[in-house]
């Protein structure tokens, strides 16, 4: 009897391993793999929300601690026409657009958001690769903005539509990747090649289109620029800001400029760059793939508290 | 619960009983126990894997809050020589060739650089995204079954009973080192016990080493960091706590390979036995001549 368990045990344990190893990623490259996997982030954002409030905030460090350097990581050239010829004008003709679902859709020059209250932190930034950078922030909290346009009682994300396009998609599934100068392409193709994730969607649909016709579509490829969104959890924390310096200078370009959001609870792809507009929805189905951001649509989390 | 003798016996005496071939049987791993080991097997096996894939996207490690780019305390990479690629691992300093293994090695045939070779990361193929979810999601899995196994142990005795040494273990832990060195363990009642240096290696790793992992992962989270900043400062804020976790992967991963040879140069099949049904051989009941297990 013991022998006759011992073996049906050992086989199971057997094919267990087996299947392990060898079905991981099938599994992972199914639906409903997809689904079980996602699991764990629903339960990170869940216990994560109960630990802290709205108004919980990241730590904030002495200038002492700032990085001397602040590592550039995804865009960090955007290749649009519409950008460069703003970054050409150092971004005098810059103006944020704030709509969606508000009361009074806004239209934010560089100097209007400078007149507005400012906030400065010293935070960590954290990327989704592993490292880590402090640098020292200035910009309007985010609240003080969306306060100013009036919420409408059904907004529930703010989306930040942003400038860089990060590829091109087509109706016959090919991507291609914008045209950089080759050292920055090279840095771009190995953070593109981080979205090797196919199973999980990136699917060249790509983000939204306005519907008029894009100028740097390519062949008949419209680019697709990077998205991100919160929720109004983070968008009216205190530390959520839309950042014009960093380090008591005007942002640069390879960190955004002229304008990102820090968002200092999540890890560093929910901190968009090149932020052109915040748009309030209710849902974040129409965008992309509907995951909520570029990275989302290619797998990561939605929720990067971890 | 089939027909398993009750599973918290007021006191240290494991049932016990006479199996074929005259076998002295004692139920050495209740029930719980088995099950959460081997899931906590197949867990700590798909969060190895899928944390090398993690670890992959930035293959460097710090100490302190930050990355400090040009001086990592390790990392691996790979770079020309003498007009070929070769893998490297950087220690401080020092610097190792690795290829083939570390920072360069075969991909389905192809050379690739990555750090961990894709025969052990969870997905084979580059893919933080995916190797994000298996990790996060088994890392739940990981503290609920320790959980389980915990208060379990805590509650019925198990814990204290099986893994503090009793004194005259300590006394003889001499005596323990030359078993071990002999390859020579225990026959008949001293085999009802682990030794002491099986106990203090299992206490270490369930009371130290597992729960140091899984702070040492918490603290790298930005919101629990919000929540909790206390637990990042511990380790010496989050570059430090991102290495801690490597190296108690590390440490893990020893702890394991010593565990599966000790398993099986001290009886496989009675040590497998025991772990699956819970029945281990400690002798026969009249020695004769050798005592075959």
């Amino acid at each position: 009897m013991i022998l006759h368990r011992r073996r049906l045990l050992t086989a199971t344990a057997g094919f267990a391993g087996a299947s392990l190893l060898g079905g991981c990623d099938r599994f992972a490259g199914t639906e409903t793999g997809r689904r079980t996997l996602s699991i764990g982030e629903d339960a990170n954002l869940y216990v994560q929300r109960l630990l802290m409030t709205g108004m919980t905030t990241a730590r904030e460090f002495p200038e002492s601690m700032i990085s001397p350097w602040f590592k550039p990581n995804g865009s960090i050239d955007p290749p649009d026409t519409a950008y460069k010829a703003l970054a050409a004008k150092n971004f005098s003709d810059f103006k944020l657009k704030v709509d969606g679902l508000v009361d009074t859709p806004l239209s934010l020059s560089l100097a209007d958001l400078r007149a507005l209250p400012s906030r400065t932190q010293i935070t960590r930034h954290d990327c989704v690769e592993g490292w880590s950078c402090i640098g020292k922030w200035s910009g309007v909290p985010l609240s003080e903005v969306l306060k100013r346009a009036g919420l409408k009682p059904q907004a529930r994300y703010a989306v930040l539509h942003c400038a860089d396009t990060l590829e091109y998609a087509s109706a016959d599934g090919a991507w291609m990747q914008p045209s950089h100068p080759n050292t920055v392409r090279e840095a771009h193709a190995a953070y593109v090649q981080l979205a090797a994730a196919d199973d999980w969607g990136g699917s060249p649909t790509g983000a939204a289109s306005d519907g008029e016709k894009d100028p740097d579509a390519t062949d008949g490829r419209r680019p697709i620029r990077y998205y991100e969104s919160i929720d109004l959890f983070d968008a009216f924390n205190p530390q959520t800001i839309l950042a014009y310096d960093l380090n008591g200078k005007a942002l640069p370009v390879s960190n955004g400029a002229p304008l990102r959001l820090r968002v200092e609870r999540q890890l560093g792809y929910k901190n968009a760059k090149y932020v052109m507009r915040v748009e309030m929805v209710s849902s974040l189905a129409g965008f992309g793939d509907g995951k909520g951001g570029y990275w989302e649509d290619r797998g990561y989390e939605w929720y990067a508290g971890i | 619960m089939d027909a398993s003798p009750a599973l918290n016996a007021p006191d240290k005496a494991a049932p016990e009983r006479v199996g074929p071939n005259g076998r002295r049987l004692i139920y050495r791993h209740p029930l719980v126990i088995r099950l959460t080991h081997w899931i906590n097997a197949a867990v700590l096996l798909v969060l190895l894997m899928s944390g090398l894939q993690i670890f992959n996207a930035h293959p460097a490690l710090y100490w302190g809050a930050v990355s400090t780019f040009d001086t990592p305390a390790l990392a691996i990479t790979s770079e020309e020589s003498g007009g070929a690629n070769r893998g490297v691992v950087y220690l401080g300093d020092r610097k190792f060739d690795t290829t083939g293994v570390l920072g360069l090695s075969k991909d389905a045939g192809v050379e690739t650089e990555r750090a961990f070779p894709s025969w052990i990361t969870l997905p084979a193929n580059q893919d933080l995204a995916t190797g994000r979810r298996w990790h996060f999601l088994f890392a739940w899995f990981l503290v609920i079954n320790g959980a389980l196994y915990l208060l379990y142990g805590l509650f019925s005795g198990q814990l204290r009973r099986r893994l503090i040494p009793e004194g005259d273990q300590i006394r003889d832990f001499g005596g323990s080192v030359k078993e071990h060195l002999l390859l020579k363990f225990p026959e008949g009642e001293e085999a009802k016990r682990y030794n002491v240096i099986q106990k203090l290696t299992y206490l270490g790793v369930v009371l130290v080493l597992l729960p140091a992992m899984v702070l040492a992962g918490l603290a790298m989270s930005p919101g629990v960091d919000a929540a909790w900043p206390w637990l990042t400062e511990l380790f010496g804020g989050r570059q430090s706590a991102r290495s801690v976790h490597f190296i108690a992967a590390g440490l893990l991963v020893l702890f394991v390979v010593v565990h599966i040879v000790l398993v099986l140069v001290s009886g496989v099949v009675n040590n497998l036995r025991g772990m699956i049904t819970g029945w281990f051989s400690i002798g026969r009941v009249h020695p004769a001549g050798e005592d075959a297990r």
